[in-house]
């Protein structure tokens, strides 16, 4: 099978383009909430292009309009984000071994939840020219979304807001439901996983817990006890 | 004392590119250990999943049209649509819902 980088990245730029969308609708509610925490056009802008991520900066908007120390901001930003720790952590076995330094370097800048999603679900090896590819729809899109959301906050229907919301979660389910179907493991961990999420959602206690804990806390626990109870089988291990 | 916005935009970035970029710059090799593979095979379903759900019901105006927009993706995604057709539908299916319900 040859294919080459350009392949990979056009491939990428395709599938970008959902995850385009749907950052749209998620960076133009980012860009609102910005624009009434004080930030200017250019910071907002300069915010979503360096980080990438709406947890993390809903989460900074409040930090900045608190005016609290950089430290609390760093923190917090470690806590929402780990796990990306967790991601990268993934897509490095993903890769060929020898893929060099500079493209490591640049597919740090590609690991969001969605790039991640599709990028996992390649089979095989990943080329990271696909999350740049992916990343060149995505990133402009979650920018320019926040820039919209500051400039023309209430010019766009709600209701379109509303029904683009959930593009990104369509996707998430469009990447974990094929591979469910064929494994029956794989299916029991999806379900496990949507199950023990809505306890720690609606349960009293539990819902004190904020989402980005929450994902680190379930993805470990229960990646975890089915990595014991069922290791992959040796063959499945070697390379196409 | 007064912060800088830039300087909490710069304090931020470098904290989630750090996250993001080491274990891409460090993991260099293939890990061999079974359950670390095992783990990190799972562990994109987990995540993804407990994103999903019940995140997906608060993500519109009404936890209504979420419902018909999980459903709609559901089907379309256990039968094996793309990434692109799946999330059209999902927001589709919203878009009608809300629309006969407002």
């Amino acid at each position: 099978m040859i294919e080459t980088h350009s392949t990979w990245y056009r491939r990428g730029l395709r599938d970008g383009i959902p995850i385009g969308l749907g950052y749209l609708a998620v960076s133009f509610t980012l860009g609102i909430a910005a624009e009434v925490s004080g930030l200017t056009v250019g910071q907002a802008v300069w915010m979503s292009l360096l980080n990438n991520t709406s947890a993390g900066e809903f989460a900074a908007l409040g930090i900045i309009a608190a005016g609290a120390p950089y430290l609390e901001m760093a923190f917090t930003q470690f806590v929402i984000n780990l796990r990306y720790l967790l991601m990268s952590c993934a897509l490095s076995q993903k890769i060929e071994p020898q893929t060099p330094i500079w493209q490591r370097l640049l597919m740090g800048y590609t690991v969001t939840d969605e790039v991640f999603g599709i990028s996992v679900s390649v089979p095989q090896r990943l080329d990271p020219f696909y999350c740049f590819g992916a990343m060149s729809v995505a990133a402009p899109s979650w920018a320019l979304g926040t820039c919209l959301g500051i400039l023309i906050g209430d010019a766009l229907p709600a209701r379109a807001v509303s029904a683009l919301s959930v593009a990104l979660y369509g996707m998430f389910l469009a990447v974990i439901l094929p591979p469910a179907r064929k494994d029956r493991v794989i299916a029991g961990v999806v379900a496990v996983s949507m199950g023990f999420s809505a306890l720690f959602a609606w349960t009293p206690v539990l819902s004190q817990i904020s989402s980005g804990t929450r994902i680190i806390i379930l993805t470990i626990l229960i990646s975890g006890a089915a990595a014991l109870w069922f290791p992959l089988k040796e063959e499945t291990t070697d390379e196409a | 004392m007064k912060h800088e916005v830039s300087l909490y935009i710069l304090v931020m970035a470098v904290v989630t590119y750090l996250i993001r970029v080491l274990p891409l710059t460090l993991i260099r090799r293939e890990i061999k250990n079974r359950t670390i593979r095992s783990f990190l095979y799972y562990m994109p379903y987990v995540t993804l999943a407990v994103m999903t759900f019940p995140a997906i019901l608060y993500a519109t105006d009404t936890p209504v049209s979420a419902l018909a927009g999980l459903i709609m993706a559901v089907i379309l995604a256990w039968r094996g649509s793309s990434l692109f057709v799946v999330a059209g539908a999902a927001c589709a299916a919203v878009f009608v819902l809300e629309w006969f319900i407002a």
